[in-house]
Parts: C-alpha cells; structure tokens; sequence
C-alpha cells in the first residue's frame, strides 16, 4: 500500500492528453489524478510492467502472462539518426541477429556458388548480387516476424503500447505515442528491457551527418556500396564479413584489438581469414573526419597511430560499430530511484536482476555485466517472472554461455578463454588441446583451412575439466551448442576423448584432440 | 586355491632350511637358468589342476613352455622353498614369461584378459611380426600404427577384390574409397545444388540454366580419394609399419599366407592378429544382378552419370545415394522391401523419407526385385527391373538406367582361413563374435569394425575400438571401447543425427510410461527466406524419468544435423538430464538451439506445428 501512495503522489498532472480507460486498471488514479485538471487522466495499473519489447522483455511478458498476470508492454523504437525505424521485437529481430545471420547466409551462398563448379555444378558467369532482392527478403520475414510478436502478446493477453516511456516514480511510467498522446501506467513490478542503440563518435565531424549504424544497415533500400566499417567488434567484423561476401569493397578500420573480450589467439585467425578473403583492414588507424564530396561519396580522413601520419580514403558508406550505448538516458530513472554505473550508463543489478529499487528490474545488454546475447536475455526474463510469480526460485546461471560470431568462418565458443583461464588458474595449471584441421567439403575446391582451428582449454589436473571450447569454422554456430551442454555437465577432457565421432564432420575434430600446446607438436590434423 | 594373489609366503631362513647356503645356491642359479632360458617357464605339480588350465592356456595361443613338475623330480620340496624366495609366491603353478614372474594361475588369465600376457611374450618373439593386421580400413590402419607407437613390429595387410563390375581401389577401405568420404561429397555437392536454387531468393543473380556435369564431380571426389590412399601409405611407412598389397589368409594358428595380384604367395608370422577385413556390398542373387546392377562399391567411380535410378534398399546408404542422385537433378526411385532404416529410431525414418518423397523421390513400398535385364548397352545402358510384391502376386516392372543395389553388406570372414585356426564366426551373418576385449575365441586373434558382431558398422567407431586394442595389446592400457551412446548421422539431403537409443528401443528398455519424449519442430532460419517449410525439422529427445529425466535417446533431422550431434554426444557421455538442456543458453540464431527450448512433451498430445507469417 506505502508504494501504492507514493504513485498516487507522482507529478502526473502535468499530462493533458487522453487517454481510453482501462477496465480493470483504474486502480482509483482517477480521484489522484482528475483533481484540479481539465482532461481527466486515465491510469492503467499492471501486475507487471515492461519497459521494451525486445527478447528479454517479450520473454519475461509472455510467462508472466501465462502465470495468470495482468501485464503490459511498452515498446518504443526511437528512429536512428539517418531515420531508421523498425517494429516490434527489439535489436535481435530488427537490427541484429536475424538479419545479420540472413545476410551471412547470403555471403555464405555466395561462396557456395563459386565451390559449386568444382562439385559439377555448370553455372555460367557473370554471377552478380542485387542488394535491393536481398534486403526486401530480409526486410520482409523481419516484418513478419514483428507481426508474430505482436500476435503472441494479444494471445497471451499482454497488453502493448507502442509508447515511449519513462519513470514518473518508482512504480508508474508515463508513456508518450507517436502522436504525443501520453498514457500512464502503473504497476507492482517493473522490467526494465531497453536494450542499447549503437554509439557513433560524436567527436568526429560527420560522423553522425553521413555515417550509418548497425540499425541502418540492413534497412538499406540500396547496397551500400564500398564501405568503411569502423569498430573491431563482433557487429563490425560480422558486417565487414557479409559485405565482402557479397561482393562489396570493404574496409575496417579498428583502433586496437578486434574481438575485445575474446579469446585473442581465435580472434586474430577470425580476421587473418576475412583478410586472406578479401576484407582490408586498417589497423591502429583512427577515424578524424568525414566528408561528403560533391559526386555524393564520403571522404574519410584518418590518423594511422603507428606512423602519427594522416590518410583519407573515399567511400560510399562509413558504417560505425564501435560500441553501444545502454537505452537509460531517457528513462527518467532517477525518479524512480534506480542506480546505473556512471561509467558506462548500465542498470546495476544483483543477482535476482533487482535494481537497487527492490521491485524494478533490469534484464538483457541494459543490465550491467550481463552477455549482450539474445537467448541470456530471453532465459533470464523467463525465469525471472518466473521468480516473480511464484513459479520457481531458480536464478540465471550467467556462467558458460556459448556464443558464435557469424563471421564467414564462424567462431563459436563456451567458456573461459585461454587468457582467463591461465589468469584464473596459473599457466602451469592449464593445459590446451588443439587442432588445425581441413573440412572434408574444402578439399575438393581446394579452400584454404589455414584458418580452421579448434581448440579445447582444460585444467591439467586429471580427469581435466574442460573450462573452455573455441571452433572456428564453417557452421560453428551449430557444432557449438552440444559442446556447450557437456561443459555444463562437467565434461572432462577424459571423456570428451571417449565420445565417438561422427564421421566426416568438422565437429568430430573436438573429440580427436589429442596434442597439447605445452607439448610444441605440430597441431595440423591430417587424414582421419 | 593355488595362487592367492598377494599372500606373502614366509621366506625360510638358511639357519632352519634343510639346504646346506651352498646347495641352496646351487639350485637358485639352476632355477634361474630355467627361466631365463625359457621364454615361457612353468613350475607345476601333475596333478594341480590350476596348472593345468595354465598349460591349456599356452597351448591354445600356440606358445612353447617348458614345465618342471615338482612332483615329479627328487628335491622338489627345496624347489618350491627356493622359488618362494625367489617369486614371493610359495605356490604352483608359478609362471614365468621372458623373465617376468606373472604369478600363479588366476594371475595368469589376469594378465591374459588384460593383453599383458601377451605384451610378456612378444618381447622376444620368434615370429616375423609382433602384429599383423589383416584388412587396411579404418580400423585396421588406426590398430596397426596405434601398435607401431609402442615400438612393436607391425605389418598391413589390405588387398581390395574388385567389385562384379570392375571397380577397385587403393589403400583405407570402405570410409575412404566408397564409403563416408565419397558419399558425403557427393551429398555436398547435391547441398550445393540446393544452395544454387536458394542463393537467387538471397540476391545472387546469374544465368538460370545450370547443368550438373557428373564427369567433372566425380573426377574431382576421386582426386581426393587418390590423395588419401597415398597419405595414408606414407603414414604407414612414417610409423614403419610394413605394408603389403596382398590377400591374407590363415593357414597356421600364427602364420598367415599373403597372395599378391600376381599370385605369388608369401607367408608371415605373428603373436597376434587383428582382423579387420569388413563388409562388402550383399547381392540379391536374381538373375542379372551381378551382371547389370551396380553397388556402392561402383557408384562413386561410376564414369558416366547414372541416369534414371533404382536404389533397391532403404537401409542409410540406400537412402543417401538416392538422396543426392535426386539432388543432382537425377530421376530416383526407391524399392523398400520392409521399413526404412532399420534399427533407426522408425518415426525419423519416416520422416526422413517423407522429405525425400518430398525431393522428388519416388518410393515402391513392399517390392523386391526379381529379374534384372538388359535392353540396351551403354553408358549408361538401359535395364528392365521385374519385382513382386512382399504381400502378394502382384509384379510391376520399370526401365532404368542404373540399378543400384544397397540391400546389406557382407563380412568378409569367410575366405580368411578362420576355420582353419579355430576362430569362430556367427555361421548366418558371418560375423566374428568377440568379448569386450575384441578379442575372439582364439586368444591371439582379435577383431575390429565392421566384420563385428553386434557392434555399429562405423568408422569412428573402428578407429577407436582399433586404437584402444592396441593400446591394451602393447601399452599396458586396460581401457575399453564403450560401444554405449555412439552418435551418427544419416547424411540424406536433410540429415538425420542420433545419439543413444530409439523411442522403440527406450521403450522396450524402460517401459513407455517410465518414458518422457520432449519434441518439436522447427524452422531454420535461413530457410524463412527461401519460403521452404516450416513444418519438417523435427527434434526429439528422450527422457528416463525415472532418473532424473535423463536423456537416453537423442534425435534430429535437420541441416548440418551431423556438426550438430556431437557435441550433445558428448554431453551424453557427462549424463545430460532435460534439467542440464533447460539450463543452457541457446546460440542464436542455430538449428541446435531447439534442444535448450524443447517444452512440449508427445505424451501431452500438444500441437508442435510451427506458423506461418
């Protein structure tokens, strides 16, 4: 009731515009509210309200719903600074992995189409892309896609407003629609799941003017043409991986190290291999200024840090994937009492995902030292709700979370690196196995494999639990997940080598390792 | 009992002995000069009967031993005090082997079942050979260089009979030449041929004629083969394992007779063997089969493209070669006698059919062939196929242009001289029963692979019980090939991997109601775009509820099925329950991230269709 009051007490007069009554919600915010104003302001009270509708926030939704909760969706997509603007189902659907692994498939079948005639395949040339047949493909399942999310909340009885909300107090938001029209909301639970939006270096002239995002991207109605990505991050390398693939001239350009956060020895095979196919780098090269020239390209003038020399280049897009940023600036959370990390401007929570105001929550890339991955956010909304309405105590296990960077070699991994684990448990007390190897299907194209490399970080105590799995090759993605299940039942090297492979496949790779690194042998696998 | 491991005799002292210290002396070096001078040295009593099981024991290996019969020589009495001192073990029958005291009689058959018996005795061998292996496949090839790396003398012998048509090749048997490699191959090629229909939804843009030119692929797949067949003769010859291009053939318990394509005859000796001689192609035996009808063994060599096929069999190969001769844009037809892959978990079969009815391929359910005629010569030439129902009179007839025949697989047991050394094999399959040692009723003769009774026919599966022989064999190594939860994957245009038991087996084990089955279907994401259907991926797990719901059987069918199974083998192998796959995070966007989301049980008869837009 204390908490009921002090919603009852939040600034909400100020709001004019109308909003339809809520059956069910009125939770007596007429009689708060209707005093003293000329409009009489409706208010919708909720069991549970999210605050954004990507994976995470959908998830959490969902099962609450279906635990027999009234609750609400806010969702609200802020247009990029080139205009970009999308539906509902957040980064993931929109803007993230669905298109991004459907434009490296196209990539891939590019490739594919090259190997083809060396399988017998007569296919005559000029092989040519069209971007546009691409992107309508891409853009069309996306739609559908956000359709089928608006679809699975009305089944469920989610109530989704497409509003831009922000915290009045610690348990109501008030929402603003395309259209200005505010509505307010309040509710026992709140869920923040806003996600984050890429950064852009706003020091850099030009650099918003006539730069475009990871949000802009793969709504191209054209292709892009040759481009200059910026960043070293998995979004940048993905990008840079697929333009190539599709036969465009690209660039990336990276300050430091690429894959930050990855094991570094996998990370530099991923782009040694985006450079042997056609991917040029800068290297220790930092953006300073943009231009646009009169025959409509970018000229991109640059500092090279090895030599302190300046260089420009001209291209016809420059994509920035240097980072992003946690979607809290617009929140008003400070009303609501809700910490956030200075530094980085993420949500900080504990580990039932409770802010420090004990019934707001945050979930997904908004909470802080949370995976920016799409199935963590979605798991930890589940069990979260789950939490919240009685259905289990489980909490979100955040350790061992596989992922794959869909570069055109994939790099899938699950556990420690090799960096944490000696920095965990001493070098003298980490033993790794590893392999190049030669894809079965690569030989008859004669495809380098200079790149395919696996490799299997273990405590050296016998049995030798595994702590790490790093692959890096075709349909990592997929060889991955099983590993990542066997790590989390503790797999030791023992037994790892005691599982049959299946033959030919690249994953059966993972069961032969059998040379150490501490041993200096040759790691090339050859022959079965 | 006659040889209590461990129990320490008490050790006379000379003060109570009555041996004078000098002829005690006298006798230990006469002791010792039996055993060093024998390479197998028993001390007995006539009657003991352990000791004689140890005597049947060396006899059966074919080993020479020399006895002394304490009963029967004068100071028989200060023999066993003085080998008390000597062995710690005070008593008969006490057996040396190379200088080694392996102890008494339990001891003996100990170090037998654990190969160190035999390890003992090839330290110093009278035989040409510590090992011979008969058949260069997988198994064969990873036992004899597995044996070379413990510094033991190993030869290979591999000799490929051609095939009724002709066909022939080199060294690695069946994986390599006509098997796994060419076949997965040719199942990418047919992959790629999807890709190319895929690839213009995905805006690649060329020329819309595109041929498949059978020539160029085979060419190419048998390029590599080639490549393979000369590495793994330079391997052999690296680990200095000798290689002989021969037939092997027992003709002495020890000693085989090697017959090279010239005939001319060679004969080796060995202390152990391992047969791994595996499987060739079953014919029908109807008229015109072996003449007409080809098999897998000519297939990936085929020179000219195939044509209108018949697969006559719907066991993995069959359902693989019609798989990716109907994605190379060949007309296939399917003759089943009975089910589709047999001893597969039956409703994947099924569905793995259903995509390849799906594909083009035309199913005769309940035929078998029973005349095979040619009407017309050529490459390919014309054949006219009579087959009768399973269930009545009824026949029907069809033309083709190749008849392929995958209706079984033979072993290759039967023109080895096992009878003459006594190995017995299963007289109806022809295959060679072994205990989990892979050792066979004759103790030096062992077996990997395909020719195994009871064991899966596959090559990982050869290579690790073949590796695992010789580490036992000659390193000292007791681990054993756990034949439990192998994974495989059927590669048909959309491939089917499985680990562990069928639902029909699980249930048989189990008990349906002590069962839970968790399924769905799926649909990749990369085929939203190409608007393929969302309703035929399909994954399946089953549970042992009764065990912490713990997955006892494992099945999907759908792409890259095979990159997928492994590593959820391996997780089997750690215990896997269904709690451990809702406690995973999923890679996103993967086929393989269904297994952490599978909410709907089949006993809840709950919808698993997936919607369209």
């Amino acid at each position: 009731m204390a908490a009921m009051a002090a919603a009852l007490r939040g600034p909400v007069a100020r709001f004019r515009s109308r909003t339809r009554a809520w059956t069910r919600g009125t939770r007596g915010a007429a009689n708060a509210v209707g005093a003293g104003q000329q409009q009489q302001q409706q208010q919708q009270s909720f069991d549970l309200l999210v605050i954004g509708g990507g994976s995470g926030g959908l998830a959490c939704a969902k099962e609450a719903a279906q635990l027999g909760k009234k609750v609400a969706v806010a969702d609200y997509v802020e247009p990029s600074p080139r205009g970009t603007r999308w539906g509902l189902g957040g980064t993931c659907v929109n803007v993230g992995c669905i298109p991004k692994k459907l434009m490296h498939q196209a990539a891939l079948l590019g490739g594919m189409i090259k190997d083809a005639h060396h399988y017998g395949w007569e296919v005559t040339l000029p092989i040519q892309h069209s971007w546009k047949k691409m992107a309508e493909a891409v853009q069309n399942h996306v739609k559908s896609l956000n359709w089928g999310h608006r679809v699975q909340l009305q089944d469920r009885k989610v109530k989704y407003f497409n509003i831009k909300a922000s915290f009045v107090n610690e348990h109501m938001v008030q929402g603003v629609d395309k259209g200005g029209k505010v509505t307010l909301l309040s509710a026992d639970h709140i869920v923040i799941a806003t996600g984050g939006r890429p950064r852009y270096p706003t020091q850099i002239k030009g650099a918003m003017e006539y730069g475009v995002t990871s949000d802009d991207i793969f709504w191209l109605k054209e292709s892009p043409g040759k481009t200059l990505v910026v960043g070293a991050s998995y979004v940048a390398l993905e990008c840079a991986g697929f333009l190539t693939g599709i036969g465009l001239d690209t660039t990336v350009m990276m300050r430091s190290i690429p894959l930050r956060g990855f094991d570094q020895q996998m990370s530099s095979l991923v782009t040694e291999h985006m450079e042997s196919h056609g991917t040029r780098f800068l290297k220790g090269c930092v953006p300073s200024l943009i231009q646009k020239l009169p025959t409509g390209q970018l000229q991109v003038t640059w500092e090279d840090h090895a030599s302190g020399k300046e260089d420009t280049g001209t291209f016809d897009t420059v994509l920035w994937a240097i980072g992003r940023v946690p979607e809290t600036r617009n929140l008003n959370l400070e009303k609501a009492g809700v910490n956030v990390n200075p530094e980085n401007q993420k949500i900080v929570v504990d580990a039932q995902e409770a802010t420090s105001v004990p019934h707001i929550f945050a979930i997904g890339d908004v909470a802080e030292g949370r995976p920016e991955l799409t199935p963590t956010a979605i798991k930890a909304g589940k069990l979260l709700a789950q939490r919240l309405f009685g259905k289990s105590s489980a909490l979100m296990d955040y350790s061992n979370v596989p992922t794959t960077v869909f570069t055109p070699l994939e790099y899938g991994c699950v556990g420690l690196s090799e960096e944490e684990a000696v920095a965990l448990h001493g070098q003298e007390h980490v033993e790794v196995y590893h392999a190049y190897y030669k894809p079965l299907e690569f030989t008859v194209t004669d495809r380098d494999a200079s790149q395919c490399y696996i490799k299997m970080v273990c405590l050296r105590e016998p049995p030798q639990l595994v702590l790490g799995l790093h692959f890096l090759g075709p349909n990592a993605g997929e060889v991955t997940q099983g590993f990542a299940l066997g790590i989390k039942c503790g797999a030791s090297y023992a037994q790892v080598m005691q599982t049959v492979g299946i033959h030919p496949t690249c994953s059966e790779e993972v069961v032969k390792l059998h040379i150490s690194k501490r041993s200096g042998l040759e790691p090339t696998v050859t022959g079965c | 009992m006659s040889s209590p491991p461990g129990r320490r005799a008490r050790l006379s002292s000379p003060g109570t002995s009555r041996l004078s210290s000098e002829a005690r002396e006298e006798l230990r070096r006469r002791l010792k000069d039996l055993i060093e001078g024998n390479r197998v040295m028993i001390f007995s009593k006539s009657y003991c009967p352990h000791s004689a099981k140890v005597k049947e024991l060396f006899s059966s290996l074919g080993v020479e031993y020399y006895i002394l019969e304490l009963d029967q020589v004068d100071d028989g009495i200060n023999v066993q005090e003085v080998l008390t001192e000597i062995s710690n073990q005070k008593t008969v029958p006490n057996i040396f082997v190379n200088k080694v005291h392996v102890g008494g009689c339990d001891r003996t058959f100990q170090a037998h079942r654990s190969g160190l018996l035999q390890k003992l005795l090839h330290e110093d061998s009278a035989n040409d050979y510590d090992l011979i292996v008969i058949g260069g496949g997988s198994g064969g090839l990873s036992c004899a260089k597995e044996a070379a790396k413990f510094g033991k003398k190993v030869m290979v012998l591999d000799f490929v009979v051609p095939s009724p048509q002709g066909s022939s090749w080199g060294l690695g048997g069946t994986c390599v030449n006509v098997g796994c490699i060419p076949k997965k191959l040719m199942h990418q090629a047919a992959l790629l041929g999807q890709a190319l229909q895929d690839s213009r939804k995905y805006g690649w843009e060329y020329n819309k004629q595109v041929k498949h030119n059978w020539e160029t692929m085979t060419e190419a797949i048998q390029n590599h083969i080639s490549s393979l067949n000369w590495s793994y003769r330079l391997k052999l010859r690296e680990k200095g394992v000798a290689y002989i291009n021969a037939y092997g053939e027992f003709v002495e318990p020890s000693k085989i007779k090697a017959t090279n394509k010239k005939g001319q005859e060679t004969f080796y000796t060995a202390s152990t063997f391992v047969i791994a001689t595996g499987e060739r192609p079953r014919y029908l035996g109807i008229q015109g089969d072996k003449e007409y009808c080809i098999t897998s063994d000519d297939l990936f060599s085929l020179p000219h493209c195939p044509g209108r096929t018949l697969v006559v069999g719907a066991s993995y190969v069959g359902l693989e070669c019609a798989g990716f001769l109907a994605g190379l844009g060949l007309d296939v037809t399917v003759m089943v006698r009975s089910v589709l892959l047999r001893g597969f978990d039956q409703e994947m079969a099924e569905k793995v059919g259903s995509y390849l009815e799906k594909e083009g391929i035309k199913f005769q359910r309940k035929f078998t062939p029973v005349l095979i005629q040619q009407m017309e010569r050529g490459s390919p030439g014309v054949l006219r196929v009579v087959a009768k129902s399973t269930e009545g009179p009824e026949t029907i007839e069809g033309v083709y242009n190749t008849v392929l025949l995958a209706v079984g697989r033979e072993s290759c047991t039967r023109k080895i001289g096992l009878e003459k050394i006594g190995v017995k094999i299963n007289e109806k399959s022809g295959k060679i029963p072994v205990n989990d040692m892979e050792q066979t009723n004759v103790p030096h003769v062992y077996a990997v692979g395909d020719i195994l009774e009871g064991k899966p026919e596959l090559t990982p599966v050869a290579i690790q019980a073949g590796k695992l022989l010789a580490r036992r064999l000659f390193g000292g190594s007791l681990e054993k090939c756990d034949y439990i939860n192998i994974p495989t994957t059927v590669f048909t245009p959309l491939e089917y991997g499985c680990c562990g038991l069928s639902e029909e087996k699980a249930i048989e084990v189990y008990k349906k109601e002590n069962l839970e089955v968790y399924h769905n279907l799926f649909w990749p994401l990369e085929w939203t775009v190409t608007g393929r259907d969302n309703n035929t991926c399909y994954a399946k797990i089953i549970c042992n509820k009764f065990d912490n719901e713990r997955v006892v059987g494992f099945h999907l069918l759908g792409p890259n099925a095979g990159e997928i199974t492994q590593g959820f083998a391996v997780a089997m192998k750690c215990g896997l329950t269904k709690q451990l796959l809702n406690d995973t995070i999923g890679i996103h966007p993967t086929c393989s991230e269904v297994f952490t989301t599978l909410e709907i049980t089949k006993s809840s008869g709950l919808d698993i269709t997936q919607k369209g837009c």
